[in-house]
């Protein structure tokens, strides 16, 4: 702040709820942003994997020598090279570099850091292998059947892990009930697609500290593991994160080419960067969970929900990511999204030869919610009742705690229905196209809704859920904001600085954050769980409090009166109750600073939601607040072609409160179409463990003139806990789309389709009556 | 070793020479060679557009464009942008991007600069759909491309935001 005339009132304006443009959106528009794939440091070497290309096969032997006898190569690497290397991964099942087996096409073998990318990958194709294939394990069907080939030989079972939940008893409730349904759900391979490639460079130095530029979501928990897996003292591991091209949940996990990487540099002793190309961003990042699911739904004539029974088998791939823990967030959907007195919940996650499952954008809640809600549907037609009715009567309210022990402090489920409905004008469009289904030309329209329940207050999966922030004032009132949070586009630093401003009356140009290197930052457990606006922001807002206590306690001094009524406004001590400008807080920071007792205001803030581990039964108030939302959507279905178009979305969502307008609507615009992509478009084709389609032509992610138009209302339930009210968003709108166009379709057409994706020759096939029917049972 | 060539040409206005392998890209070559890297690498096969560029006043892929043809030309890379006399309309159109929330992650923002400014060139008064399909081939991940367009929009109409 510079020094400026003094004005004699400052009216209060609040940032809260505006449109705040994103700090780092100019050096982004202008090419001057150095994401990692940008930076290079002095004497860095390139690195490449040599991945398998088989699907299961044990290794006979690996030649390296003419690989090393290349010039400008100065390190390569195979299993043999590393023997301390230790498993990664969530259950530790996954050794970086593959010695005497492989388990799938992306497996490393071994790498090579060169002096150029084009020496490295000259040296990988000098490398010489021997195979021999193994029977593959391509369907997870087939996994738990006797004699099928067996990829972990520490479990024989093929299982990597299971999730068993009940509350009530669903026999009870199934005895109630007037209508029961049940049905095969199956949901496919689809993958983040970050438009920045994964990257690594890492560096020793000379006392052999490990320094890692890591586009990491979290970066605490990696410099932890990251010592474990290297047998280092965590406080000599440091990670810095470049601006990110892209996370939603990719970069959760420790991967192999991120160890392979540390490998190459200690054994290069020069710092070596690694980047993939697109094809093995493809081929080797985990993907979203493709799960199996038959559910079992029953509810009374009037309406009223009795039970849900459901199973799933999660295809694990041959690798244990996050992928294979979604059911910790598939079981609320299916036992809290509305009032089920009865519930139980299975699910087995189960190792084949594929593509290794992580976490993406919704973690586990796309794939259920598009069973429960085209339930909710099949079940209102059943008994002759209004979709909007039947959910509404079954919709939580603030104040429920449900059969998992969460607890709804607020909760604007119920207007997220009527809001979306309204504005959709769905009820009246339902009916209409219900008529026109038999009459007219071939393109049907359809409309179909859809509501989410997410964590929206952090998610207390580890230790500790918390964040901390160091925040310190300067001598012109210019605030550091230091946070544990990392950016990944998603605009954390912006709202962050938002909440701080509000609290110190600052303008937003007076602020920098720090957010992207360990061995400054405070810790925080990561982006991950749409934690950061709420966690970070709550502890941002906890510094700033301090901050201003300080302040206003110095300024009384000063003033010779009681810091209660003194406020901060606009780079001013003022008087609260009149707005009257009574000191200017840089200079007032000045004097404090250059005084007989001199100091600087910094303060330190960590903040640890309210909420609790779940219990081995996995009941408990596991986050802080919840997260609601109706989505309806309207699509037009060519019968003649299967090309379903996404005409509009009407988006309602409880988000708390609104803290940066443009952030929200940026945020919920991204997720729908994500969404869009997931229903409609995306589908990672794998076929006997093969990927088919590593690349941007096969694969079809929505391009612009195919988005929906879309309306977007926001649901302020003011959350008692949330920083000025606000609830987590990042993952919720992607994940209604998918089980609302289901709705939509068979609104348009009288054909339910019950497996994604709703590609026109699937959408064809299915209105021909062509597709199987899906039936699955766990044996 | 690759054959390596010289060229003469353009790049943002400032007349220059390089020495290129003859198979290099001429995204490779304003990465790496020359050290731009505002020009950004998504897929290196002509299907996501973060590598666009300008050149003789039209946009390509530069991931599908080798080195060696840029000689003799104007290149124009995100770094370049609006340096020339159309320097009123890119700085409207980078400020609409930050005032309307067009960038996220950022990662397609400079491709998705350059093909606006392309598209509106050429035609100034676009209307929504026809730049939602002037800037199909520009994958964004992030954003739902709504305020990408309404970026370009406000531009196009000459309502400065
Ligand atoms: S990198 Fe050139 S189009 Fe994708
Ligand atoms: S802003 Fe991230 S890809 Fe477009």
């Amino acid at each position: 702040m510079s020094v400026s005339e003094k004005p004699r009132f400052i009216a209060q304006e609040s940032l809260i709820g505006t449109r705040v443009t994103k700090m780092d959106a100019p050096e982004k528009i202008e090419g001057k942003t150095r994401y990692i794939h940008d930076i290079s440091l002095p004497g860095q070497l390139h690195a490449k994997i040599l991945r398998s290309g088989r699907v299961h096969a044990r290794i006979l032997s690996i030649d390296t020598r003419a690989a090393r006898a290349l010039p400008g190569v100065h390190a390569v690497i195979t299993a043999a090279d590393v023997p301390d290397q230790r498993p990664i991964g969530v259950v530790r099942d996954h050794l970086p570099l593959k010695g005497d087996r492989v388990r799938s096409l992306r497996d490393e073998i071994a790498a090579v850091a060169a002096d150029t990318e084009e020496i490295a990958a000259q040296a990988l194709s000098l490398i010489e292998v021997e195979y021999e294939d193994l029977p593959l394990l391509a369907n997870p069907e087939d996994s738990q059947k006797p004699g099928a080939p067996v990829l972990h030989d520490d479990h024989p079972d093929n299982v990597a892990m299971r999730f068993e939940y009940s509350h009530g008893d669903v026999r009870a409730g199934e005895a109630e009930s007037d209508v029961v349904l049940e049905d095969t759900f199956k949901l496919h391979y689809v993958t983040h697609c970050c438009m920045g490639v994964s990257g690594i460079i890492v560096e020793f130095d000379a006392s052999g500290s490990l320094l890692m530029y890591s586009n990491t979501q979290v970066p605490f928990l990696h410099k932890r593991e990251f010592a474990d897996y290297l047998g280092m003292d965590p406080s000599r591991v440091r990670i810095i994160q470049p601006p990110i091209g892209g996370g939603f949940g990719s970069k959760l996990d420790i991967y192999p080419f991120e160890v392979i990487c540390v490998f190459l540099a200690r054994a290069a002793k020069r710092p070596v960067k690694l980047l993939f190309t697109r094809e093995e961003e493809f081929l080797a990042s985990p993907t979203r969970q493709p799960v199996l699911l038959t559910l079992r739904s029953g509810c009374k004539k009037d309406g009223t929900l009795t039970f849900r029974q459901v199973h799933t088998l999660h295809d694990n791939g041959a690798y244990t990511s996050w992928g294979a823990t979604t059911p910790f967030v598939m079981m609320q959907t299916f036992s809290s999204l509305y009032r089920v007195p009865h519930c139980d919940y299975h699910t087995v996650a189960v190792y084949t030869n594929n593509p290794y499952a992580g976490s993406f954008r919704g973690y586990g809640n796309l794939q259920a919610t598009f069973a429960i809600e085209q339930h909710m549907d099949m079940m209102a037609e059943a008994i002759g009742m209004e979709p909007l009715e039947f959910r509404l009567k079954n919709a939580q309210d603030a104040g429920e705690v449900t059969g998992q022990g969460m607890s709804f402090k607020s909760c604007g489920f119920k207007e997220c229905l009527t809001t979306a409905a309204a504005r959709s004008d769905y009820s009246r469009k339902r009916r209409e196209n219900l008529e026109q289904r038999q009459s007219g030309g071939p393109v049907k329209r359809g409309i179909g809704m859809a509501s989410m329940l997410h964590v929206g207050g952090g998610a207390k999966i580890y230790p500790s859920d918390g964040c901390g922030t160091i925040l310190k004032l300067d001598d012109f009132a210019h605030v550091t904001l230091i946070t544990g949070a990392s950016e990944i586009g998603q605009g954390s630093e912006t709202v962050l600085s938002q909440l701080v401003c509000e609290e110190l009356g600052l303008p937003m140009s007076a602020v920098t954050v720090v957010n992207n290197d360990t061995a400054i930052t405070p810790w925080d457990v990561g982006v991950h769980a749409s934690r950061t606006t709420f966690i970070a922001g709550n502890s941002a807002i906890g510094a700033a409090k301090k901050a201003k206590v300080k302040i206003l306690a110095a300024a009384a001094k000063k003033l010779e009166c009681a810091e209660a009524d003194l406020d901060l406004r606009g780079g001013w001590v003022i008087r609260a109750a009149s707005g009257e400008a009574l000191l200017d807080l840089p200079r007032l920071l000045r004097s404090l600073h250059f005084s007989d007792k001199a100091e600087l205001v910094m303060t330190t803030f960590y903040y640890e939601p309210p909420s609790v581990h779940q219990d081995k039964a996995f009941k408990g108030d596991v986050s802080a607040a919840y997260a609601w939302a109706t989505q309806v959507v309207e699509v037009e279905v060519d019968t003649e072609t299967g090309i379903v178009r996404m005409n509009r979305v009407t988006a309602a969502h409880d988000v708390g409160r609104v803290l940066n307008r443009l952030g929200i609507e940026g945020q919920i615009e991204g997720g729908v179409v994500m969404g869009q992509g997931y229903a409609l478009t995306e589908n990672l084709l794998v076929e006997m463990g093969v990927m088919k389609n590593p690349n941007f032509r096969d694969y079809k992610l929505v391009t612009a003139p195919e988005i929906p138009e879309m309306d977007i209302s926001f649901i302020e339930s003011m959350d008692g806990e949330g920083p000025q009210g606000a609830k987590g968003v990042g993952e919720a709108p992607a994940i209604c789309v998918a089980a609302a166009t289901a709705n939509a379709i068979y609104n348009a057409t009288g054909v339910r389709m019950f497996d994604l994706p709703f590609t026109p020759e699937r959408v064809y096939r299915a209105l021909a009556g062509k597709s199987e029917k899906l039936c699955w049972k766990p044996e | 070793m690759s054959l390596m060539h010289d060229i003469d040409f353009t790049l943002n206005g400032v007349r220059r020479r390089a020495t290129v392998r003859v198979d290099m890209s001429a995204l490779d070559m304003l990465r790496e060679t020359i050290g731009l890297t505002g020009t950004k690498y998504g897929c290196g096969e002509g299907e996501c557009g973060a590598c666009t560029i300008q050149v003789d006043g039209v946009s390509l892929n530069s991931c599908l464009m080798f080195a060696v043809d840029c000689h003799g030309r104007q290149v124009v890379t995100i770094e370049g942008l609006g340096a020339d006399e159309a320097s009123t309309r890119a700085s409207a159109l980078r400020d609409a991007f930050v005032e309307h929330g067009a960038v996220q992650c950022g990662f397609c923002t400079p491709g998705m600069m350059m093909q606006a400014s392309h598209l509106l060139d050429r035609h100034p008064h676009a209307d929504a759909e026809s730049i939602k399909r002037g800037i199909e081939g520009n994958l964004c991940r992030c954003t739902g491309y709504k305020k990408i367009v309404d970026a370009i929009v406000a531009v196009g109409e000459g309502i400065a935001p």
